[in-house]
């Protein structure tokens, strides 16, 4: 097991690099000098020049590029262009906001999905499992943006029960959550049907049944603790989505978190804040890949002893 | 057969001629994509408390469903019981809610497969235990020695250690011991083995079979042993009850039914098992493929494949009647059973 930990943190840094690398690729195709950008369409060439310069942005892109690496590797970023802070210190600021958002969209789906999926494959066929399959269609076809907006009109501007954005209380956290966690929650309402509906006719539920178990602990124990396994995987990749996910959901509703940050740095060219930023979330997208691996091991003992000889 | 209806509770020691289980006119229906298929159809036997029945039957005759019947969890919602009655000491198996409270407990079952129906994820040593805390409340500790203890009963060798091993982790025997183990655990009255051999080695289905027999004895249980395979249960099994497309064709004490088989069916099946001491003969084979239960003939079920078949096989189903000319208790649903009788073994 310990090997099995060492060796996928190896291989981690090297996803780690290629995150790196294509963010620094990609920003620098987008066009638009950042240089322009800061001093605004009335800067005359010598201040432009003057800015690059203080950039690093006059140098070759090989050379960016090798400088660019060694500050990664030191963690340094350099100074945000817009606020003249270190960049990686912004992003750190910004992670709690996003942790509790996603959290709580994780928490949430997780509490509503699971039990929705059990009833829905309970109930296969009946107009209730349809009824739950046709909602769960939709949350997972609906898109978060124009989710967002519709619940801020009908909650925010005719209901006025919560505020449409921002943050700071616990009604602050309910829209964007619901909006963050409504495409991951259908998913989990299909993967759990499914894969439950997969296992009640295999022999061990059959078994449970003929061993006199009441029909909720075959299913809530005996069978469903087998239809996990592929869910948390798919739970995991998922995941990332989910972070992704925070980047519209924060903007929609002004919520001070990693994404919003990543949005406002990238329309202004702050190179600086944006990689960090990119860095911070795919770290986080590995080690929760990482740990899902782990969690399966410890799911399904078969692949925990594969992975132990 | 005596007559044993009476539906009244038989406290344990009473008259081995009382039935503990008594199956009458069973029908239980599946809906599939082409239509009902009736995998039981009418069939009727009894088990009496200590006896060892062997049910016998190929694949689709009906022998399992049966047996998920006794216990109450044929697959829902394609399969239902349409029809006859189920009785286990007196008590309706077929009243909602009594098969459920019977199950594990008075009634246990071993399944074919030990390997898909064991758990993958649990330890067997909780498998076992869960006996004990969900029927009998016992703590974490208790399961867990009472499962010890059982492990020990049934041969698993270090049982100690191998409590805490998951099921892949054992042989085919020794997981289909783990099942027993846990079928026995609160010391059923009924046991029923669905083909509890056919998964496993050879060299070990003996030793299997002989667990059980051992078992059966122990605990003065009675034991339905469901199989295809007549020479498995030649040794072990008092009477047999031979099904053929959800139906009972034939049923009597072991060796008076295969040796004086009363039915085509049986007759054809005995012709087609090579006998080591005899002398060399071929082997004859039953004509025809197993039934298509979704197109049944009329009448007598086995018809296309019988030699003996004649116009009134098409016109009346056989009712299951005593075999003429033989022992108490031999029964067979052949219009022509004293032809098969006095011919023994069919020649084709």
């Amino acid at each position: 097991m310990g090997a099995y930990v060492v060796r996928r943190l190896f291989f981690s840094v090297f996803v780690l690099w290629g995150a790196v690398t294509i963010i620094f690729v990609v920003l620098r195709l987008v066009p638009g000098d950042p240089a322009y950008i800061m001093l605004g369409p009335d800067a005359d060439q010598a201040q432009v020049d003057a800015l690059r310069a203080q950039l690093g942005l006059d140098h070759s892109l090989a050379q960016q590029y090798v400088t660019y690496l060694t500050n990664v590797v030191h963690l340094d970023f350099g100074q945000s262009f817009r606020l003249s802070t270190d960049s990686m210190t912004l992003v750190m600021q910004r992670v709690p906001a996003t942790i509790q958002l996603a959290s709580t969209a994780l928490l949430l789906s997780l509490l509503i999905g699971l039990p929705l999926g059990v009833i829905a494959a309970l109930k296969a066929n009946t107009w209730l499992d349809r009824t739950i399959s046709v909602f769960s269609l939709l949350g997972q076809s609906t898109p978060s943006f124009w989710l967002g907006i519709v619940m801020i009109l009908v909650f925010a501007r005719n209901l006025q029960v919560l505020p449409s954005s921002g943050s700071g209380s616990w009604a602050h956290l309910v829209l964007p959550t619901v909006t963050l966690a409504l495409p991951f929650l259908a998913i989990l309402v299909r993967l759990t049907r499914s894969g439950l509906l997969e296992v009640v006719h295999e022999g061990y539920v059959q078994t449970a049944r003929a061993k006199g178990l009441a029909e909720g602990g075959v299913i809530l124990v005996h069978a469903l603790r087998n239809a996990l396994i592929p869910i948390v995987t798919v739970v995991g990749l998922q995941f990332g989505a989910l972070l992704g996910g925070t980047v519209i959901v924060e903007t929609v509703f002004a919520w001070p978190g990693v994404g919003r940050l990543l949005i406002d740095s990238i329309s202004r060219r702050d190179y600086g804040v944006v990689q960090a930023a990119i860095l911070l979330v795919a770290t986080i997208f590995v080690l929760i890949n990482l740990l899902v691996d782990l969690l399966y091991g410890f799911l399904d003992p078969r692949v925990r002893l594969a992975g132990d000889r | 057969m005596t007559a044993t209806d009476d539906p009244t509770v038989i406290p344990a020691g009473q008259s081995p001629a009382a039935a503990l289980l008594d199956v009458r006119d069973l029908r239980v229906e599946f809906s599939t994509s082409a239509g009902p298929v009736t995998a039981v159809d009418g069939a009727s036997f009894e088990v009496r408390p200590g006896e060892t029945v062997a049910l016998l039957g190929e694949s689709g005759s009906g022998k399992s469903v049966t047996a998920q019947a006794i216990l109450g969890i044929v697959p829902k919602p394609a399969g239902r019981v349409t029809g006859g009655s189920i009785e286990y000491a007196g008590r309706d198996l077929l009243a909602p809610g009594t098969a459920g409270s019977l199950r594990g407990r008075e009634i246990a079952m071993v399944f074919q497969d030990p390997l898909s129906s064991l758990n993958p994820v649990f330890r067997v040593g909780a498998q076992i235990g869960e006996m004990f805390r969900k029927h009998r409340g016992a703590s974490r500790k208790q399961a867990r020695a009472e499962a010890l203890d059982l492990m020990r009963r049934v041969g698993i060798p270090a049982a100690e250690k191998r409590l805490d091993d998951y099921p892949h982790q054992f042989s085919g025997g020794m997981r289909q011991r783990v099942m027993i183990a846990m079928a026995l655990a609160l010391s059923p009255k009924l046991l029923i083995a669905d083909e509890p051999t056919t998964a496993l080695d050879v060299t070990v289905q003996a030793q299997i079979m002989q667990l059980l027999a051992r078992l059966q004895a122990e605990e003065g249980m009675s034991l339905v042993l469901i199989t295809h395979d007549l020479g498995v249960v030649a040794d072990v099994a008092d009477r047999v009850v031979m099904m053929y497309a959800g139906r009972v064709v034939e049923t009597g004490p072991i060796r008076e039914v295969y040796d004086h088989s009363a039915h085509p069916y049986t007759a054809g099946l005995m012709g087609s098992v090579p006998v080591i001491d005899g002398p060399r003969q071929r082997l004859t084979p039953i004509q025809g493929s197993p039934p298509d239960l979704l197109h049944l003939p009329s009448g007598c079920s086995f018809r296309p494949r019988c030699q003996y078949a004649g116009t009134i096989c098409a016109e009346q189903e056989p009712p299951l009647l005593p075999a003429p000319g033989r022992m108490p208790g031999h029964q067979s649903a052949c219009h022509h059973a004293d032809q098969v009788l006095s011919q023994g073994a069919p020649h084709v």
